[in-house]
């Protein structure tokens, strides 16, 4: 599903390189984690794969399903089944939120071809989709993220997740700033969305995310590249050992 | 008649002014009030005959050269009759003002309505003198003035409905002045709603004369949706009591020519004034909206925040001017003016004012032009929202962040659709 083969990336307009030679690929079905130290280049590489402008590819490509999408903006990627979850989601008052979940599903669909939901069934999806995540109806009533807490937001990730039914989805920290119950709720809100066909990119600091949403793989990224890749014992022994010995080991 | 002023050399008038003089002429005889009302008349046409109306060398027009901008005057003719609409807000109570015409049959317990035209003909003095020598709009209102409603809340009402005054022109001329008097511990909203009601070209001049008793807690609301051919001339002079609050938002999205001038003095301490601006401007049309502020007493503050929104060849104009009299302690005065410009040929300008004579105070302004946000342009996209829809949400937030403000959620509501549909059309 996802073919990331020998990539570049530097902040637009600068010399820094952050993303030096990187290797990956992601199945259908799969759960791949992504851990690394501070800096490794894990929230670059989720804003590249979403197409973000502020950095740009100097080498290498990103396939998905086989294509390439570094031609592609944001939008286009999103509309195509690419979703990242943002590790900070951004407020934007004067959007309301229910208004922005149904341009967004609309301007999918309208982009896939498909229908334009009406009014009813969207409400009928946002209100079983919320009820799921446990987000109180006043919440969408809010501008987009606006006063949500650091748990209301990625829930509100989530809950987009869920309605735009993506095939790639890319969680950035999802786990930051989560108490131990909401990190349940947001769990239960990703692997009720495990699929044959979707795949999950979950970047991640720590194995505690990784208890909840266990992984096929496990890539250890440093310095922008993969150094390491294994199952999910790989992700215990980051968490008993820390990354020096892998990191070393590389080196 | 205006003898200590020499006039060295008479000034030639251009088509507009000679028209005013011209109608005035002609209707001088059926104009209400008595011989008071007439000799204010009389001077304040003869202000317009001897100076002619502002240019940019008078300093309150720097920016709106009425003298160049006003080219013509639509006939003081019958206008088509028109009807009453619903509300802005379906639960409003409608005072319609149609062609200039008040309806004052309607009433509301602690509220009393007349018709302008009574007070004009009654033995009170009607206050109809302009502000000062260059106060075009109270000229030209004072000259020409035929009605409008006199409105007095009874100290201690709560209205329940919003209030609407449904000014609406079909053509011609209408020149209207309101004198509403909020008692003390009033609480209500007041929507003044101007719109134009087909393709002719119409003159309105309108002007508010408002006291906000002691303690009341007012939003007054002025939505002015005139056509693209409309010279649309109003001022709103408030005056605000003791722990008085008067929240005012001014949203301009038509006429060609428009000015709106705000006029408020702080009379009684602990008062708070609220301005909210919105200035959505497209074709080729000139809107200038202009605010004078006193703070005349310690202990009060005040907050005005404009925004804008400007296509195609629009000018706009935002002038402030906030004064802090010497024994003025203690105030604290706010404002901020933002604008996006969507065309090379939009064109705004700010120009804030902040003149203080006393020293323990808090005053700040601030004016910028803005982008859309990246960040935010970037997570809209994110989501599947192609570029041109994402710029077009965000556009209508930078000035929907403003109304959702306002607690009421229906006239939110309403006024978000008068926004989408706006940028719907222009956008």
């Amino acid at each position: 599903m996802l073919e990331i083969r020998n990539l570049h990336a530097k902040i637009a307009d600068t010399d820094t390189e952050i993303i030096r030679g990187l290797n990956l690929t992601v199945k259908a079905g799969e759960v791949a984690a992504i851990m690394g130290p501070n800096g490794s280049g894990k929230s670059t590489l989720s804003y590249i794969l979403s197409g973000r402008e502020d950095y740009e590819v100097t080498e290498g490509d990103i396939l998905y399903n086989g294509e390439s999408i570094l031609e592609m903006d944001a939008s286009e990627r999103a509309a195509s089944g690419i979703f990242l979850a943002f590790q900070y989601p951004v407020e934007i008052p004067g959007v309301a939120t229910m208004q922005f979940l149904k341009v967004a599903m609309n301007e999918q669909r309208k982009y896939r071809g498909e229908d334009e939901l009406t009014t009813p069934e969207f409400m009928r999806r946002v209100k079983e989709a919320a009820a799921d995540l446990r987000i109180a109806p006043e919440m969408l009533r809010r501008p987009l993220n606006v006063g949500f807490s650091g748990g209301e937001k990625k829930r509100a990730e989530i809950l987009q997740m869920g309605l735009l039914e993506p095939k790639l989805c890319v969680l950035d920290e999802t786990d930051s700033g989560l108490d131990i119950d909401a990190l349940k709720i947001v769990s239960d809100g990703v692997n009720a969305l495990r699929s044959p066909d979707r795949a999950f990119l979950v970047i991640t600091h720590y194995q505690r995310l990784l208890e909840h949403i266990v992984p096929d793989t496990v890539h250890v990224l440093y310095k922008g590249q993969v150094i390491k890749t294994g199952d999910k014992t790989l992700a215990m022994e980051l968490e008993a050992n820390g990354y020096a010995d892998i990191i070393g080991a590389a080196a | 008649m205006n003898i200590a002023t020499p006039i060295l050399t008479p000034i030639k008038l251009t088509a507009a002014e000679t028209a005013l003089v011209d109608a005035f002429t002609r209707q001088v005889g059926e104009l209400p009030g008595d011989g008071m009302v007439l000799v204010a008349r009389d001077n304040a046409l003869d202000g317009i005959k001897t100076e002619g109306l502002p240019t940019r060398r008078v300093e309150s027009w720097h920016y709106t050269d009425l003298r160049a901008l006003l080219r013509a005057i639509p006939a003081d003719t019958n206008a088509p009759f028109i009807e009453q609409r619903p509300g802005l807000v379906s639960n409003a109570f409608v005072l319609p003002v149609l062609n200039g015409k008040p309806d004052v049959k309607t009433s509301i317990d602690g509220v009393t309505i007349g018709s302008f035209r009574d007070r004009l003909m009654s033995d009170d003095h009607a206050h109809i003198e302009p502000r000062g020598s260059d106060d075009a709009i109270g000229r030209i209102n004072t000259s020409f003035v035929r009605d409008g409603l006199v409105i007095d809340i009874a100290d201690g009402t709560t209205l329940e409905r919003p209030l609407e005054l449904q000014l609406s022109q079909s053509a011609g001329q209408s020149h209207m002045r309101f004198a509403v008097s909020f008692g003390a511990q009033t609480k209500g909203t007041v929507i003044e709603r101007h719109s134009s009601l087909s393709d002719d070209a119409s003159l309105v001049s309108s002007v508010s004369d408002v006291v906000v008793g002691d303690g009341a807690d007012i939003l007054w609301i002025i939505f002015q949706a005139q056509g693209p051919v409309d010279t649309h001339l109003a001022q709103m002079n408030f005056k605000l009591g003791a722990n008085a609050k008067l929240t005012l938002y001014v949203i301009n999205t038509g006429g060609k020519l428009v000015r709106q001038e705000v006029h408020g003095v702080t009379v009684g301490e602990g008062s708070d004034f609220q301005m909210r601006g919105i200035n959505l401007l497209g074709g080729d049309t000139h809107t200038d909206v202009t605010f004078t502020l006193g703070h005349d007493v310690p202990n009060t503050t005040s907050t005005e925040i404009i925004r804008n929104v400007i296509f195609d060849r629009a000018r706009g104009v935002f002038q402030g001017q906030i004064r802090v009299a010497p024994d003025a302690q203690k105030t604290d005065a706010r404002m901020a003016c933002n604008t996006l410009l969507m065309s090379d040929d939009a064109d705004f300008s700010a120009k804030p004012e902040l003149e203080i004579f006393a020293d323990d105070v808090q005053c700040g302004h601030g004016a910028t032009v803005i982008d859309i946000n990246a960040t935010h342009l970037y997570y809209l996209m994110a989501r599947g929202i192609p570029e041109n829809k994402a710029r077009g949400l965000l556009i209508n937030a930078f000035v929907a962040e403003i109304v959702e403000e306002l607690d009421d959620e229906q006239l939110v509501e309403a006024l978000e659709d008068v926004i989408s549909a706006w940028l719907d059309k222009h956008a």
